[in-house]
């Protein structure tokens, strides 16, 4: 059996956890072994009910109130209970924060080897899998020999398949794990809600970024008029958030987010490997920028030569003429 | 409060990754070598409570001896102490690299009293395992979070912050404890001349660490294939905002 973590919100699968399902299927067909989702805390019975059509014969519910908050070794703990009760030969997470933190809590405690950001497996003993290094710049190919295999599955590297129409349901099982004070000890304490609603630069289906050719904090008002033209998110390249001109939360690249959106606008970003491994996600990439070999030309599918702080105005100005906004 | 960092070497990469003719490592010959954003944050965090706190900074890395230069940028803003455990330049898997970090505190507590607090990088830049601290904290029985982006110490315990969904999960964890943190946890500082010069002078700890590989065994590294793009070129300046609306239109961006 495979086993898989799916990380749930408001009753939904998380998008990252989908795509590792795709992952495990494709193992699950290679090795005529059953995938068995595990889904733990509040809305799990929920999310497993929307696995439907994706060839997961049982979902592994945990409902422990104790769960309620967020607790990494506790998860942990669980997934090593149902590792011991089923004897998976691959155990498999998102490459999710919380995925690699709870696998990663797993390997720890099962003294077993981890194999972080997968994007390609062939099973066998030893297993064969190729895994991101520099957050996607370089690969890695390598050999994973271990009585369980444990990875988690680089973001965006696989694409979410869609549900078997007339499929069946997961077989909804609970299951209650044996936990410790210890195992508790780390647990989310409280939540602080973001300031302000806003598009997530995760979700977005469109972002403007901007780098050091945006030159100020104040210009930055330049690419949020866009944004809000086109309902995007606003997201940065790390010099942006080392002059300390926007949060660090807006970072795209290698130490902040990576981004899927449709369309990703690149406005005075030269495109340091470290920001491009964030964004090559993007389906599209529009560049912005004076120097027409810039490495973020590289990668990008339609370019504007050009300085950002007059292209980017026309552009809002062309966007309101056509629309009558 | 104690409190020992962990950082790892690491190439520079700033433009093209180009790899050695085996395959097995970048080839560095050009390039300079730095720490990851994390763990420069990492350290900038020690320096930062011992000044408000009190109590004494360590800096320690797993490499070889040319990591010293690494351990000197650190004591260069203030970390007081580093401990090099030495190594031939080969990659260690994680496993080795967690258990030769666990048996250098346990003999730096042996002699030092415990660390209150343990930092690490969420990740390194290069291997990107998101491991080690978790491994070295199961180890020694401490707590542990990862992510962290703000970091509070008061009365015998630490509250960690990090990012979830938007907003913020916060974190009270007892000390000793271990943070695994993130870049944003605070702006560095740079090094000072002075700094730099102090920093020359100090002693190096060195310990020979002894490697228990564990896996993944890494047989070859390769640049991913299509990420190169055809870029076209759509305009030049403000007159290109028609050219640009007719694509976002195409791409179904407006009119939607």
């Amino acid at each position: 059996m495979i086993l898989g973590l799916v990380e749930h919100a408001d009753g939904r699968p998380e998008r990252l956890s989908l795509e590792m399902l795709s992952l495990a299927s494709r193992l699950g067909a290679a090795a005529s072994e059953p995938v068995h989702a595990v889904l733990l805390g509040t809305g799990a019975r929920e999310a497993a009910g929307q696995l439907t059509g994706r060839g997961i014969p049982v979902a592994h519910v945990v409902e422990d109130e104790r769960l309620a908050a967020f607790a990494p070794v506790a998860w942990a703990a669980t997934i090593a209970q149902l590792m011991s009760a089923n004897a998976p030969a691959v155990v498999q997470a998102a490459g999710s924060d919380r995925g690699n933190e709870v696998m990663a809590h797993l390997a720890a405690r099962t003294d077993l080897p981890l194999a972080a950001n997968v994007t390609d497996v062939t099973l066998g003993e030893p297993l064969r899998l190729t895994r991101q290094r520099w957050a996607g710049s370089l690969l890695e190919d390598a050999v994973l020999d271990a009585p369980t295999k444990l990875l988690t599955v680089a973001p965006h590297a696989f694409a979410i398949e869609e549900p078997a129409s007339g499929g069946s349901a997961p077989s909804v099982e609970s299951f209650a794990p044996t936990l410790t004070d210890d195992d508790l000890r780390v647990a989310v304490a409280r939540r602080l809600e973001p300031d302000r609603a806003g598009i997530s630069l995760t979700d977005a289906r469109v972002v403007v970024g901007g780098g050091r050719g945006v030159g100020s904090p104040e210009a930055f008002s330049e690419l949020e008029e866009l944004a809000a033209l086109l309902g995007a998110a606003v997201g940065v390249s790390r010099v942006v958030t080392s002059s300390g001109w926007r949060p660090h939360s807006q970072q795209i690249g290698q130490t902040g987010l990576r981004i899927a959106p449709d369309l990703y606008i690149a406005c005075g970003i030269s495109g340091a490997i470290q920001h491009i491994v964030g964004a090559k996600a993007a389906k599209r990439i529009l560049a912005i920028n004076t120097d027409p070999d810039a490495p973020i030309m590289s990668v990008a599918d339609y370019a504007v030569i050009g300085d950002l702080h007059q292209v980017v105005p026309a552009i809002s100005a062309e966007i309101r003429r056509v629309t009558g906004r | 409060m104690n409190i020992l960092v962990c950082i790892k070497r690491v190439p520079a990469t700033g433009g093209r990754i180009t790899l050695t003719p085996d395959g097995r490592d970048i080839d560095t010959r050009y390039l300079g070598f730095t720490v990851s954003p994390h763990e420069e944050c990492a350290v900038e965090e020690a320096v930062r409570i011992v000044e408000a706190k009190g109590g004494s900074s360590t800096v320690l890395t797993l490499g070889p001896e040319v990591a010293s230069e690494q351990l000197r940028d650190a004591m260069a803003i203030g970390i007081e102490r580093a401990v090099l455990l030495e190594t031939d330049g080969s990659d260690w898997d994680p496993l080795a690299t967690a258990g030769a970090i666990v048996d250098a505190i346990q003999a730096l507590e042996a002699e030092g009293g415990t660390f209150d607090l343990l930092l690490f990088g969420n990740e390194a830049a290069d291997t990107g395992d998101f491991q080690v601290g978790i491994r070295v904290a199961t180890a020694l029985g401490r707590p542990c979070v990862t992510g962290i982006k703000a970091i509070e110490v008061a009365d015998g315990q630490v509250v960690a912050r990090r990012e979830a969904a938007g907003g913020w999960e916060v974190f009270e964890l007892p000390l000793p404890a271990v943070l695994a943190v993130k870049e944003g946890l605070n702006l560095p500082r740079y090094p000072s001349v002075p700094g730099r010069l102090r920093a020359k002078k100090k002693e190096i700890v060195r310990m020979t660490p002894q490697a228990r590989p564990g896996g993944p065994r890494k047989e070859r590294l390769r640049l991913p294939e299509g990420d190169e793009s055809t870029v076209e070129v759509i305009g030049e300046g403000a007159a290109a905002a028609p050219a640009v609306v007719e694509l976002l239109t195409r791409l179904g961006v407006i009119g939607r």
